[in-house]
């Protein structure tokens, strides 16, 4: 078993008075892909969230506990929230290149990281695309608006965007909600490349897709970790009833 | 039955005629300056200085100072706006809701004052307590004021209109609040900032009141060359040509003319700003959807 690359210990987290999650104790392992499945509403999003403290920019969130990466704590005063980012990438539920040319959109982070030459960010840009499987289809269009892209490759693109700043870490919320199956298809078989790299957390309310590409699947259930194990073990044998009711299709 | 069919009859009646109106006011206000100013419409006309006590030639020398004068407070209003409007919209913590409050009324309240106000204040403010005398520089400042209201509101809408998502996606890729703002926000608001500015100094150019106190002149003979200097501009000499004149026979054609000229500068300012902030609608509704 490959060690920890992110622990939460005890963690809580209010939206105003709204608890939202409560009192979560999970451990993500390094260079595996980690599904946070739940029905709508669970927090799974907010969860991922706080891994990148994205929800820093939500006005009234509180959190206590602790979250750490790589043994340290990422919620201490001392962190740096924006290099932090840099460490944690994040691909979001709906694609959202920003309305520049691919290239641009992949040398996005690079650019605002630190001065970068034509050269290097040319290699930049080729390696995050071929990261995210999407070079053959751009490599004659780098100059083309993202937004030209079709739905599936601008969400690789987000995907090679999120590369280019050589993160660690990978979140994905519902990468593939808003995408058809084919191009679901394509960024799930991109999954499987990418844990060999990097840490991957898929937040995803399709249960199949949990199933299909994750290596452990945590179930949330209203702001509680109801359960947490081998995607296997999941799927063929739940310890919790709610856990059985869920994938069984009881509720969802 | 009859009595409610007929009622709609009636309130539609009643509406069309309300819409008519409008209509007609535009039309016959446009149809009047084109009938009476196009007679001395000329290139002439555009590039001559009025001679003979105002009562020949051309509006050369208004048309200059309108365009100095605009361009000038142009230049001061559109960093002040877009920076108050930069502020209110990204950097702002929402949480201080009285702050804000008072903000954005002030805005209002400066968008509601009569001009004649604004030119009161920089007749104090600028020419005397400054001591930078009646001069294109007065003029312009006090005109920026007047257009604060106008690019602050505007510009913040231009900012709020770009997608929550690039905010987020620029964070999330390790951007810092303010490299957010400047290569995720601004960027995509910026057609709607000029827009907001083009509109704001149209409204300026028109002015007359803030001017007349502040820097402009019934005549001169010469073109501006400094900014401390006085100017002519159109809107003043409409003024002057309308209640001085020696002759009103014979400059009676020279005011609609020059009328006509004011109108066909503001209207083509618009026409771009309209033009530009559809365009730049129509770019964003892909992305939105």
């Amino acid at each position: 078993m490959t060690e920890a690359k992110i622990q939460t210990r005890g963690l809580n987290l209010w939206f105003g008075r709204k608890q939202v999650l409560e009192n979560i104790d999970l451990d993500i392992l390094a260079n595996s892909v980690t599904a946070i499945m739940g029905p709508s509403g669970c927090g799974k999003s907010t969860f991922i969230r706080v891994l990148n403290r994205m929800n820093d920019i939500t006005l009234g969130c509180r959190i206590t506990g602790s979250v750490l990466i790589d043994n340290e704590d990422i919620y201490s005063p001392s962190t740096d929230v924006v290099k932090l980012r840099t460490r944690v990438g994040m691909v979001f539920q709906k694609p959202n290149p920003f309305p520049k040319s691919v290239y641009d959109n992949v040398a996005f982070g690079p650019r605002i990281q630190r001065r970068t030459s034509k050269k290097e960010l040319d290699v930049i840009v080729e390696e995050s695309l071929k990261g995210a499987a999407l070079w053959d289809e751009v490599k004659d269009r780098l100059n083309d608006s993202a937004l030209d892209l079709s739905g599936g490759q601008q969400q690789r693109l987000c995907i090679a965007r999120a590369l280019a700043v050589k993160p660690e870490v990978i979140l994905m919320d519902e990468p593939c909600s808003a995408l058809d199956p084919s191009a679901t298809a394509k960024i799930e078989q991109l999954m499987a490349e990418l844990k060999k790299k990097y840490t991957v957390v898929i937040v995803t309310h399709n249960m199949q897709q949990a199933a299909r590409v994750s290596d452990y699947t945590a179930f949330l259930y209203v702001g509680k970790l109801v359960e947490y194990d081998l995607t296997d073990d999941i799927f063929e044998n739940p310890k919790n009833r709610l856990t059985e009711n869920y994938i069984t299709g009881r509720f969802g | 039955m009859t009595s409610k069919s007929t009622t709609q009859t009636i309130a539609f009646l009643v509406l069309r005629l309300c819409t008519a109106a409008i209509l007609i006011a535009v039309f016959l206000l446009v149809g009047f300056l084109v009938w009476n100013g196009a007679p001395v419409m000329s290139l002439q006309f555009l590039i001559e200085s009025p001679r003979e006590g105002m009562t020949a030639g051309g509006v050369f020398p208004a048309i200059v100072g309108t365009f100095y004068l605009t361009l000038l407070t142009l230049l001061f209003a559109l960093p002040l706006g877009v920076g108050a409007a930069i502020y209110l919209s990204e950097y702002a913590d929402p949480r201080r809701r009285r702050t804000l409050y008072i903000i954005r009324t002030a805005t209002v309240v400066l968008a509601g004052i009569p001009s004649i106000v604004y030119g009161l204040l920089g007749l104090g403010l600028f020419v005397l307590f400054l001591r930078l005398g009646f001069s294109l520089l007065s003029s312009a400042l006090t005109l920026s004021f007047l257009t604060l209201p106008v690019i602050v509101s505007a510009s913040e809408e231009a900012l709020r209109t770009v997608p929550m998502s690039y905010r987020e996606g620029a964070l999330a890729l390790g951007a810092t609040k303010w490299q957010v703002v400047r290569d995720a926000v601004l960027p995509f608001a910026t057609p709607g900032i000029l827009t907001a500015c083009v509109l704001g100094v149209a409204r300026a150019a028109g002015e007359t009141a803030p001017i007349l106190l502040t820097g402009a002149a019934y005549f001169l003979p010469q073109l501006p060359h400094s900014v401390f200097q006085q100017f002519m501009a159109l809107p003043f000499h409409i003024f002057i040509l309308s209640t001085q004149s020696v002759d009103p026979r014979l400059t009676r054609p020279l005011q609609f003319g020059t009328v006509l000229v004011l109108l066909l500068l503001v209207l083509s300012l618009n026409t771009v700003a309209i033009v530009v902030r559809s365009r730049y609608r129509r770019k964003y509704r892909r992305v939105s959807g």
